[in-house]
């Protein structure tokens, strides 16, 4: 029951943090036009098709004593964050990223851009037209991305082997518990486990899409009804 | 360019603005204007494409013009030689869209309170009631800006745009989806209402029937630059140009050659190039053998049924209807004139009229034009 409670707290912890790093980074990518942009867009969506193993090792080496990361964390904290719960975040921050910049970014472009200037020509400045008009009318985009993190996260399995090992309590995850157990001929216990994330994952999955269905009628029906 | 009245007000919102098109369209002109507008609503004319909104989007900021300089009352928004570009939102010019942008999460109380966000709370509710009552639509406060009527919303877009107090007021075919009541009833609310702010309006429409109903100064732009402007009974019913005949409802348009200039009598005659119709119309600059367009409106003709006699109009014209189909409330003939059936006049009849000849396709007929209402345009080179 550990490495479940272990799972659901990294995965909420890392949809808190990237919805708060893929607002910004979405509304940049959506509604500013530079000559680089496609570059970082790539670099957003990487997580999508890198092996989990790829990405764990370099984050494994960064988070490392003599890797840049790590070396922060040894003047901040007196301590590297390789095989913690901290660095078990960082690399799901990074391994989930594009299942939250995604959906922003398409709600984001889907906006009908007369609103937007309609809030600039009463006055607004950038960040109360975001708040008062993008931000809600975004609301379906902003479930689907935070649950799709959530899910995400809660299921990977190879960044986390890779970057936390297997450490009970601190980054034994539930898919790694699952596998550890079938490692050591555990199947009951194993089965325990993946029902349990199975029936987790679903319930949280449909409990949202639900709700966010519920949501885009309400804010979409409007607009078919022009 | 000066326009009607700007000699007793003077212009508050004065632009010269020149920006190439690009993308989008298929049109690759620039809206190269220079324009005026004195306090009072003045009206932008012309077909889609034409630039108008281009116009209205640079004006209010949203597009960057490549060259140009754009001032209120004397103080700069735009100037592209001395770099001053001040943002939209600051401009304190308001915009009312075609999609009116109305924020639909947001009550209708909220919408047109959103400008007012600097103002103190107790201010702004007396500011958004006193907006509501102007507009009628008080007794809709409370609902959300999705579920009300096409006219309400056009009501609550106006009181949101004018709550901020602004210098100027966009409209860009504001009305164009409501019928003629509705129509008629909220431009007295929006006159009411500039009675006492008199602050310029620009009306962008390309429909003559809206022209006519809100009446004031017109500027006409074809092709991104402004061909006419006047008053909208001058400017319009006696077009200069082919494009601004057919923009504004002249279905016939034909070119002749003049064959006959009879100065003592004031009129010229005409004679269409295909075939051997020939057209008393009012003399204009020409000499005997010179190319014109002449503009017909299909409103102007008269269909007889027998050869009329003892009438005043000096234009007879005996052919045979081809088509006759109705268009709403009126039916539209077309009718190929016996000199050369190539030559097809477009004639406008009312149900009751087209009821009472028995008209028929295939049935000879004859054209009634009067001389005044054949309009000889410029743009066919007038010498």
């Amino acid at each position: 029951m550990d490495a479940l409670i272990l799972s659901v707290r990294l995965a909420a912890c890392v949809s808190l943090i990237l919805l708060l790093i893929g607002m910004p980074l979405a509304y940049w990518l959506a509604y500013w036009n530079w000559r680089g942009k496609f570059l970082l867009e790539a670099v957003v969506a990487l997580p999508l098709v890198l092996p989990p193993t790829v990405l764990g090792f370099y984050v494994l080496i960064a988070l490392g004593p003599h890797g840049p990361i790590g070396k922060i964390s040894e003047i901040l904290f007196h301590r590297g964050l390789a095989f913690t719960f901290g660095g078990l975040v960082f690399a799901s921050v990074l391994y989930s990223l594009p299942f939250t910049v995604q959906p922003l970014i398409a709600s984001f472009e889907g906006m009908d851009r007369r609103l937007l200037d309609a809030s600039a020509l009463l006055g607004a400045s950038r960040f109360r037209t975001f708040a008062k008009v993008i931000l809600p009318l975004s609301l379906p985009g902003i479930v689907t991305a935070v649950v799709l993190s959530f899910a995400h996260t809660l299921g990977e399995f190879g960044v986390v082997l890779m970057v936390g090992g297997n450490l009970p309590g601190i980054t034994r995850t539930a898919s790694i518990d699952i596998y550890d157990r079938v490692q050591s001929m555990e199947y009951a216990a194993a089965n325990r486990m993946a029902l349990v994330l199975l029936i987790v994952s679903f319930v949280v999955l449909s409990t949202v899409y639900g709700v966010n269905r519920r949501i885009g009628r309400r804010v979409w029906a409007s607009w078919a009804a022009r | 360019m000066g326009l009607v009245g700007s000699e007793i007000n003077p212009p508050l919102l004065a632009a010269r603005l020149r920006k190439a098109r690009s993308g989008r369209t298929r049109s690759s002109f620039a809206l190269d204007v220079a324009i005026e507008i004195p306090p009072g609503i003045t009206i932008v004319f012309g077909r889609s494409g034409a630039g108008k909104s281009t116009l209205l989007d640079c004006i209010a900021g949203l597009l960057k013009p490549d060259t140009g300089r754009i001032e209120i009352a004397g103080e700069v928004l735009l100037d592209v030689d001395r770099r001053i570009d001040v943002p939209p939102a600051k401009r304190k010019i308001a915009y009312v869209f075609q999609s009116l942008a109305l924020f639909p999460q947001m009550t209708v109380e909220q919408n047109v309170a959103y400008g007012l966000a600097d103002m103190p709370a107790s201010e702004r509710v007396l500011r958004v009631n006193s907006m509501l009552e102007a507009f009628r639509v008080e007794q809709l406060a409370k609902r959300k800006a999705d579920e009300i009527s096409g006219g309400e919303q056009q009501r609550v877009a106006l009181a949101r745009s004018l709550a901020t107090s602004p210098r100027v007021l966009l409209l860009d075919e504001p009305l164009t989806a409501l019928d003629e009541g509705l129509k008629k009833s909220i431009m007295e609310d929006l006159r009411r209402w500039n009675a006492a702010q008199n602050i310029p309006i620009l009306y962008v429409t390309h429909s003559r029937a809206e022209v006519d109903a809100v009446g004031e100064g017109v500027i006409v732009l074809e092709q991104g630059k402004i061909i006419s402007t006047g008053r909208p009974h001058e400017v319009l019913d006696a077009p200069r140009s082919s494009a601004l005949a057919q923009a504004s409802g002249f279905d016939n348009l034909f070119s002749g050659v003049v064959t006959e200039l009879r100065e003592a009598d004031g009129v010229m005659r005409v004679q269409l190039v295909r075939g051997a119709c020939e057209i008393e119309t009012p003399l204009g600059y020409a000499v005997v053998g010179t190319a014109v367009r002449l503009a017909i409106r299909a409103g102007d003709i008269l269909l007889a049924t027998e050869r009329p006699y003892g009438l005043s109009a000096r234009n007879v014209i005996a052919g045979r209807i081809i088509s006759l189909e109705q268009r709403g409330t009126m039916f539209v003939a077309k009718v190929a004139a016996d000199a050369d059936g190539a030559v097809v006049f477009t004639v406008h009849l009312t149900l009751g009229a087209k009821r009472a000849l028995e008209l028929e396709v295939n049935q000879p007929v004859w054209l009634v034009i009067k001389t005044h209402s054949c309009h000889v345009l410029e743009d066919a080179k007038i010498v």
